[in-house]
């Protein structure tokens, strides 16, 4: 196993610096980023005063390098926009995204597995066609769409829950609900193939030919089994949900990360933006790793060699 | 064990049949099969793949897939009748009075668990054993079936062992309850050619010592004449001819199993540089009925009368050996002299 | 001589191959739906000029938000069966002209993204070993970043209009295709014939031209749905967040946008457009599924 470990590890790693040089060189999209600085009415010797002051004039590697030393330690400089340093906003308005995303996935475990694990059990039933349905409709919906429906029905028409602000719980059921959906039938589905996978092999002839009883064989034989890549799905659609989330955040007025981002555009508060992409990925790629780490450690044929 | 006197016969078959719709129509993989088994017996049912044996395994052991159905006129287990059971009752009887042992063992066993796991919950479910009396009889068990270190080994997971080992473990895994009747289906096929006569060697002496019946499946007259004391032969659906092995194989009356034997070199009996025999033709379709005979297509002895109506089964030679066809065992001795000489 | 009710020795005559494909498809319920949901769609957009009853740009403050023609309310006619907005314009122009900008980005992100992806898979697939290594390297970095995060800083530094926003999508959403094709080129990558191809001394181009894209058709067709369904969903979001498509296009994605502050009293400005995204979204759905089930039965229908 450990072998594998570190291989991954440096994989990982090499991921997170090519992902930080094409955050890096993203400031070089609009062009000369002291130009956009310094805005429209700025004489020329404004332009290369604001070169100067923030190293636009030293050679790109350099520039690079200086961002990722000091990116690795936290600091991502001073936001333009709010005057403050970068990683304190971040990690104030972190864990609210972070919040979301736990809720949004829960509430997705909670309806995609047993939904599929019943669907498989049962092929062509009724519930299997009512999974399928769950899942064809999440596929096809924008999010956003759903947001405002759910937030129209919910806050409005009948009253159940507030719509904007992230003050309370209730505050999150909704925001939940629609990001949750969005992975919802990617992991149903494969929950659902899974189990009829493992549900047609020989050892679960042999657990059911030694007269278990069928709670026991679905659940500690079939469901063990073909729980393994669905882990893995979470993780990647956990990723795709961090993502998706600025939608969500930015519909419900939710103080996270997403609404962050929103804001960052519309204000063209850049190193925000850099540094908000930067976190973001790095995120995924430890979670992505850590999904990796627990698959292997799920399936014993990789866990003890 | 409780020490009660215990019946001869374990299972008693009467007219068991299977039925699965498939689109084209109905299809009847087995078709009015009847056996016993008695205690510390061996029968092997001997056939080619598709012939419908490893479905009548399933059918005894109920596990046939949902689409099926079985009947049977009589289908009793030492006594208890297996027909009626709810599914309840009859998971009752799986892995506890009744175990199977399957074809392949490299995919017959959960990769996610250890040996000693999975050999322990079956007794743990039926006994209501603790843990740790359940893992003593595992550690006697593999010891019995030849795996040594057993102790450690019940730490170990399914991919750590070989093909051969894992067979041992599904056959202490089938014993590990007391069963009265074990059904082995081809248990050796998928091993090696060296490992097959060690894990039957193994059968044959724990059924012996522990006094179950046997219900050996397999393709190989080879594993049929080194451990079998009666043989049903099975063809399209149909048992063709039954007996004990000594009758099945010095006195072969149905052509099909004539036709078996002259396809394996027999030491002794095939003469050097012999050919080896083949029955040409494929197995007829079982979907809808055959009129008559089931082997008559590819019968070389088949005439207008095999064709006609059902055949029963008929007695042979010796008591006990009976066979389908409409030749008398007479005609049948003197076709099987025929072919020696040829 | 055989009394046999069924003949199981000749095969029996078989429909042809076109005849049972045919079959297959015209069985298929959601294939057909889809299928039918999709071209009805398509059409709207082509003839979007000709059939729109207004045009789609025209302010008439007039007329604002007058509400659809299944309203019980006196201001709703025929002249507008979907109602207006609240700049007065027609709603079923702007849904009919809307469908294009849809089509339009789906299919061209969709053909951009395929071609990057299936020459990234194919010969990752194909040449295997260092090559394989950094396409594996290339498709796990595009896969740490998040698209629609990147997407709409992307977009705020260049600009938005309908071609960046193509192009922004067609150079993201790349990765399936390169994971799904590399995937299938393996299959089929050390299957004899190809073998042969190279043993006769044809050069790799060509072997992946003649021999293995005939052979991955098939996962690479519902990849295909898979992601054009997914650029029209992003460019809703995009549009939706003010990232996309520019007003006044009637992108749908804007027009749920524009309308969300007036949602609370004329929902129907949010709920006719994306019903609509639904609707195309899931007819590529549909239609990419079945293309899957008819093309390979052995699946799990």
């Amino acid at each position: 196993m450990l072998p594998y470990i570190l291989k991954r590890s440096a994989v990982a790693v090499l991921v997170a610096l090519t992902v930080s040089l094409i955050t890096f060189s993203m400031i070089y999209l609009s062009g000369d980023p002291a130009v956009a600085l310094a805005g429209e009415s700025a004489t020329e010797q404004d332009i290369e005063n604001i070169r100067t002051y923030y190293g636009y004039d030293r050679p790109i590697i350099v520039q690079y390098a200086d961002w990722l030393y000091r990116a690795a330690q936290g600091d991502f400089g001073q936001s333009n926009y709010l005057r403050k340093p970068v990683s304190e906003v971040i990690f104030e308005r972190l864990p609210t995204t972070m919040l979301l995303g736990l809720c949004a996935l829960i509430f997705a475990l909670t309806l995609s597995i047993p939904l599929g694990v019943l669907a498989a059990i049962r092929p062509n039933s009724l519930i299997d066609r009512v999974a399928l349905t769950i899942a064809v409709v999440g596929q096809a919906m924008p999010s956003f769409w759903f947001a405002l429906t759910l937030m129209l029905w919910f806050g409005v028409y009948w009253r159940l829950l507030p719509i904007t602000g992230s003050a309370s719980w209730s505050n999150f059921v909704m925001p939940s609900i629609a990001l949750g959906y969005y992975i919802t039938p990617a992991v149903m589905r494969l929950t659902r193939a899974g189990m009829m996978d493992v549900l047609a092999t020989d050892y679960i002839r042999t657990a059911r030919a030694k007269g278990l009883r069928p709670m026991t064989v679905l659940f500690k034989h079939a469901l063990r089994n073909a729980i393994i890549p669905v882990v893995s799905l979470a993780a990647v659609q956990f990723g795709f949900m961090l993502g998706g989330s600025i939608v969500i955040e930015t519909i419900f007025a939710i103080n996270g990360l997403g609404f962050l981002a929103y804001e960052s555009i519309q204000r063209a508060d850049l190193p925000m933006m850099q540094a908000i992409v930067l976190v973001l990925s790095v995120f995924y790629i430890v979670l992505t790793f850590l999904a990796d780490m627990l698959n292997a450690w799920l399936d014993p044929r990789i866990r003890v060699a | 064990m409780p020490p009660t006197l215990k019946a001869e016969r374990i299972l008693e078959v009467a007219n068991l049949s299977v039925d699965i719709p498939v689109p084209s129509g109905m299809l009847h993989p087995v078709q009015g099969l009847s056996f016993r088994v008695d205690r510390g017996e061996t029968l092997a049912i001997v056939g080619e793949s598709g012939c419908g044996k490893s479905l009548t395994s399933l059918a005894l052991m109920d596990l046939l897939p949902s689409r099926a159905t079985r009947r049977a006129e009589k289908l009793v287990l030492d006594g208890q009748d297996l027909t009626q059971l709810s599914e309840r009752k009859m998971s009752d009887l799986r892995g506890n009075r009744m175990s199977m042992i399957f074809q392949e063992p490299m995919t017959s066993l959960n990769p996610s668990y250890t040996i000693g796991d999975q050999l322990i919950e079956a007794l743990r479910r039926h006994r209501g054993v603790t843990v740790a009396e359940a893992r003593e009889r595992a550690v006697w068990l593999l010891e019995k079936v030849g795996i040594t270190a057993a102790q450690g080994r019940l730490r170990q997971y399914p991919h750590q062992l070989s093909g051969g080992l894992r067979q041992r473990v599904m056959i202490a895994m089938a014993l590990m309850c007391g069963p009265d009747l074990i059904i082995a289906d081809e248990p050796t096929t998928a091993l090696d050619v060296t490992i097959q006569a060690q894990i039957l060697h193994l059968l044959a002496d724990l059924q012996r010592e522990f006094q179950t019946g046997l219900i050996l499946i397999t393709h190989d007259l080879g594993v049929v004449a080194r451990v079998a004391d009666r043989v049903a032969v099975m063809y399209a659906g149909q048992i063709v001819e039954q007996g004990t092995a000594m009758q099945i194989f010095q006195a072969p009356t149905h052509p099909y199993t004539q036709g078996l034997l002259d396809c394996i070199p027999i030491p002794g009996k095939t003469a050097r540089g012999a050919h080896l025999g083949s029955i040409p033709g494929i197995v007829p379709s079982l979907v809808g009925h055959i009129k008559g005979c089931h082997f008559a297509e590819r019968c070389r002895y088949a005439r207008n009368l095999c064709q006609a109506g059902a055949i029963g089964l008929r007695d042979g030679a010796t008591p006990g050996h009976r066979y389908r066809c409409t030749q008398s065992s007479a005609e049948a001795a003197a076709h099987m002299k025929l072919e020696t000489v040829q | 001589m055989a009394v046999i009710d069924i003949s199981p020795i000749a095969p029996a005559l078989e429909p042809s191959m076109g005849s049972q494909m045919r079959r297959r498809i015209f069985g298929h319920a959601g294939l057909m739906i889809g299928g039918t949901v999709l071209i009805v769609i398509i059409l709207m957009a082509l003839l979007a000029p000709y059939i729109s009853p207004h045009d789609p740009f025209d302010q008439v403050l007039d007329r604002k938000l007058i509400p659809p023609i299944w309203f019980d309310s006196d201001k709703a006619t025929w002249t507008f069966p979907l109602g207006t907005d609240h700049f007065g314009r027609d709603y079923l122009s702007r849904l009919l002209w809307g469908a294009r900008i849809s089509l339009t980005i789906g299919i061209m992100a969709m053909l951009i993204s395929g071609i990057i992806g299936t020459t990234i898979g194919v010969a990752a697939g194909y040449f295997g070993g260092k090559v394989d290594m950094v396409a594996n390297f290339i498709i796990t970095t595009r896969l740490s970043m998040p698209v629609v995060l990147v997407a709409i800083a992307v977009v705020s530094l260049i600009g938005s209009s309908l071609t960046v926003v193509i192009w922004v999508l067609g150079l993201l959403i790349w990765d399936r295709f390169a994971v799904v094709m590399r995937s299938a080129t393996m299959q089929v990558r050390n299957l004899d014939f190809i073998a042969s191809a190279q043993a006769l001394g044809c050069s790799p181009v060509r072997i992946v031209l003649t021999e293995i894209m005939p052979n991955i058709a098939n996962p690479l067709i519902v990849v295909a749905t898979i992601e054009m369904a997914h650029a029209i969903l992003l460019e809703a979001a995009l549009s939706f967040l003010g990232l996309g498509v520019q007003p006044p296009e009637p992108s749908w994605g804007l027009m749920i946008a524009e309308a969300k502050g007036l949602m609370f009293f004329d929902a129907w400005l949010i709920a006719i457009p994306g019903a609509a995204l639904f609707m195309l979204v899931l007819s590529i759905n549909l239609l990419g599924d079945g293309l899957r089930d008819v093309t390979a039965p052995d699946g799990r229908n």
